[in-house]
């Protein structure tokens, strides 16, 4: 295999992972890595570093068109960029430390957790009309626009928050992903924050997240052009192509047939990592 | 509060646009190097298997901008990816100056902190 077809193939790849991330909501970062590691036997490190590359192109991406909609809570996106950066940069300082089938072996498990989370269905909650102390001191409360109007949401619990918020940060730096299901889950379930708030929110801040540990990833030698460019380019246009496909398409069954090839990757990803293979 | 200067729609607005033309500026110099690369090099058998890690030049913002002047494939989707990295940046930069300008002193200090961990970062491949 020559370079032009290499590109090709990992572009087609990555053009297909973007696609059903951004259609089902689960982004493209968790099946990059399993798939430029298993699929075409790409070293872990360059593989994570690819992937976070691509994760910066569509939160990017995606986010210019939610914020002008006005779902994005910038302020509570801002604040809550204070534990992911940190938690990213440390994240990042590990994946150094860290010996590769490990990293495999995390990943699985964040795989599988992923997974987990797709088959249960979006919180509902909805908040008691009051809000945090903090909420109230950084002034987070919002509202969003729905077909009656402005709606406002009151912000809750939120050291819990942004505790979660460091854990997502460090998962990202290590695994070059957006950990988007954790930052949906802190903001949507700890935080009482409605869920198209907290996918928009989530989706703002993966960008910032990810350019916090990529300097790292950088400096450290882990980012190939050859392999990057194909990668971001393929993902970036099945991930804009799948936000436009989602208005109105059913997606409940690609969801659930996406999340069980999410799942058997994180089993394989395991395995492979436990035999020290990758 | 004093809102003179921008409203949060106004911000919400730019920083949409901001993150656009960041995205699409970095996306076509990573695709006219990638292009140059397969023209370069398209016949040469890669291989991932092993990692090595990048040579020095691609490693560096310094490197990289040199590499890419000389119209080098790997060096110009380096810095295409260089664009990307800058996107997020000039959007948390873009924050602080927008909420020094609402006299929000409390979201200057955040964006401030958030800023300075993304420079740290990216500071670590500056050199």
């Amino acid at each position: 295999m020559n370079l032009v077809e290499f590109a090709l193939l990992v572009g087609a790849g990555s053009l297909g992972a973007g696609f059903l991330g951004s259609l089902t909501g689960l982004g493209g970062g968790v099946v990059l890595v399993p798939l430029l590691a298993l699929g075409f036997g790409v070293d872990m490190r360059y593989a994570i570093g690819a992937s976070l590359i691509s994760v910066i192109a569509t939160s990017s991406g995606a986010a210019a068109a939610y914020v002008k909609e006005g779902y994005t809570n910038l302020r509570v996106g801002m604040f809550l960029e204070i534990a992911t950066t940190l938690g990213a940069l440390g994240g990042a300082f590990l994946a150094a430390r860290v010996p590769t089938s490990w990293i495999a072996v995390i990943f699985g498990l964040v795989l599988i957790h992923s997974a987990y989370l797709s088959s249960r269905t979006p919180g509902t909650e909805t908040d008691g009309g009051v809000s945090d102390v903090w909420a109230r001191r950084l002034r987070l409360d919002g509202s969003y626009p729905t077909p009656a109007g402005p709606e406002t949401y009151h912000v809750q619990a939120v050291p819990v928050g942004f505790g979660l918020m460091f854990m997502a940060g460090a998962l990202s730096g290590l695994l070059g992903i957006g950990s988007g299901a954790i930052k949906v889950l802190a903001m949507d379930r700890a935080m009482h924050l409605p869920f198209k708030v907290s996918t928009t929110t989530s989706n703002f801040m993966i960008g910032v997240t990810a350019g916090a540990s990529a300097g790292v990833y950088l400096n450290r030698g882990y980012i190939d052009p050859g392999l990057a460019m194909p990668v971001m380019l393929g993902v970036l246009v099945g991930s804009l192509a799948g936000a436009r496909v989602l208005v109105g398409a059913r997606t409940r069954l690609l969801r659930i047939i996406f999340s069980l090839v999410i799942l058997l990757l994180g089993i394989e990803m395991i395995y492979n990592g436990l035999t020290g293979r990758l | 509060m004093p809102r003179s200067a921008w409203t949060d729609r106004q911000v919400d607005e730019i920083i949409g646009n901001l993150l656009r033309s960041g995205v699409i500026l970095a996306a076509a110099v990573v695709l006219l190097g990638g292009g140059l690369y397969l023209a370069q090099h398209g016949s040469t058998v890669p291989d991932y298997r092993v990692f090595r890690g990048e040579p020095a030049d691609l490693r560096g913002v310094p490197g990289i901008v040199q590499d890419a002047r000389a119209l080098d494939g790997r060096g110009l989707i380096q810095l295409g990816l260089l664009l990307l990295l800058a996107t997020p940046i000039a959007r948390v930069a873009f924050s602080v100056l927008a909420f020094a300008l609402q006299r929000d002193r409390t979201y200057v200090a955040v964006t401030l902190i958030v800023l300075a961990v993304l420079l740290y970062s990216l500071g670590s491949a500056g050199r």
